[in-house]
């Protein structure tokens, strides 16, 4: 698609082309650093000083921290675009981010629930087993690994 | 790729593929690199919060030394791209001085993580104490042995750059390098993020 045009363009200048998309400007650099440096000082001040309370709106800020400074990455020092070898790095790189997330929230989706089952109270059928009654130590020692 | 005759058109088509071709099959082979992590990012997601009983993140994570490590990796990112402008104007000494540069605070990273480690394991909260740990010492070790790779990648690259000069060969396996060690820096956006900032919360 965009390829042919691509290499069109660069045909007169050999060695261009391989060049072009992947080293960047002394502004892009020094812009990428700062946003990154900011990007990161922040989530560790957060955290260091315990500027919020609540555990989970914490987690949440850091993580949109981190986000945003993998974006700031890809774009200064990766120099990721839509054009770069026609467009196939970003498309490699969206398909990869897709199985990341399947694989990230897949695992912890089913996992929870895996730790949930695990629960002696998450299981109904142990209740009128008489076996369940006649040893209630059994009942304790595996919650013991889990509850902690 | 070395033979860099100047064809009309067609033929001058024909000799960019193999260039491109490499840089794209690297960054596919980051791109794979890059599920590893999210499988051991996975794993540590599911582990993180299983202690056994033993230390927590909150009790055995020092943010200071985690501070200390994030920058040298993010100023190591700088100056390698420091090392690629230099490459750009042609400026071998130039080059060779920000790679060294960078290798040197990528030493310090590596320094500084395995201190860490050793001073986890006299502590007895080594990668066998608990789930936690275990997924801690795998996600954190593997990125810390990419980045050792890298450095000895770059030892590499100095002594070619040192017999052939900045040859297109040379230039095109910086590049390759570039990629990497960016990777990895963003690798590590991940890494103190979701282990030691998230670790410590309550």
């Amino acid at each position: 698609m965009s390829a042919d045009t691509d290499a069109a363009g660069h045909a007169g200048t050999p060695g261009h082309a391989e060049t072009a998309g992947h080293t960047g400007s002394l502004r892009e650099y020094v812009t990428g650093f700062l946003l990154a440096v900011v990007l990161t000082a922040i989530p560790f001040w957060l955290v260091m000083t315990h500027a919020l309370s609540r555990s989970g709106a914490a987690a949440a800020v850091v993580l949109a921290f981190a986000a945003l400074q993998m974006v700031i990455h890809m774009i200064y020092f990766l120099h990721m675009n839509t054009r770069s070898e026609g467009g196939w790095t970003l498309l490699a790189l969206l398909f990869t981010l897709m199985l990341v997330v399947i694989a990230l929230s897949g695992s912890l989706w089913v996992m929870y629930h895996l730790n949930a089952n695990m629960m002696p109270e998450g299981m109904p059928g142990m209740g009128g087993m008489p076996v369940h009654h006649d040893m209630p130590a059994m009942h304790d020692v595996p919650a013991a690994p889990d509850m902690q | 790729m070395s033979d860099t005759t100047p064809t009309p058109g067609y033929y001058s088509n024909q000799e960019h593929h193999p260039e491109n071709g490499t840089l794209l099959g690297f960054w596919l082979y980051l791109m794979s690199d890059c599920l590893i992590f999210a499988c051991l990012f996975a794993a540590y997601a599911v582990l993180g919060r299983n202690y056994a009983g033993g230390p927590t993140g909150a009790q055995i994570f020092d943010l200071p030394l985690v501070a200390l490590n994030t920058s040298l990796l993010l100023l190591s990112s700088i100056t390698y791209g420091f090392a690629m402008l230099a490459m750009q104007r042609d400026r071998l000494p130039g080059t060779q001085f920000w790679l060294a540069v960078t290798g040197v605070l990528g030493a310090g990273f590596i320094t500084v993580e395995l201190h860490e480690f050793s001073h986890l394991i006299q502590d007895g909260a080594g990668p066998q104490r608990s789930a936690f740990l275990s997924s801690f010492f795998t996600l954190v070790g593997t990125h810390g042995l990419h980045v050792s790779f890298g450095i000895l990648w770059l030892v590499t690259l100095m002594a070619q750059l040192g017999r052939h000069g900045l040859i297109p060969d040379n230039r095109r396996r910086l590049m390759c390098l570039s990629m990497f060690w960016h990777f990895l820096d963003v690798i590590w956006i991940g890494v103190f993020s979701v282990v030691y900032l998230m670790g410590v919360l309550p």
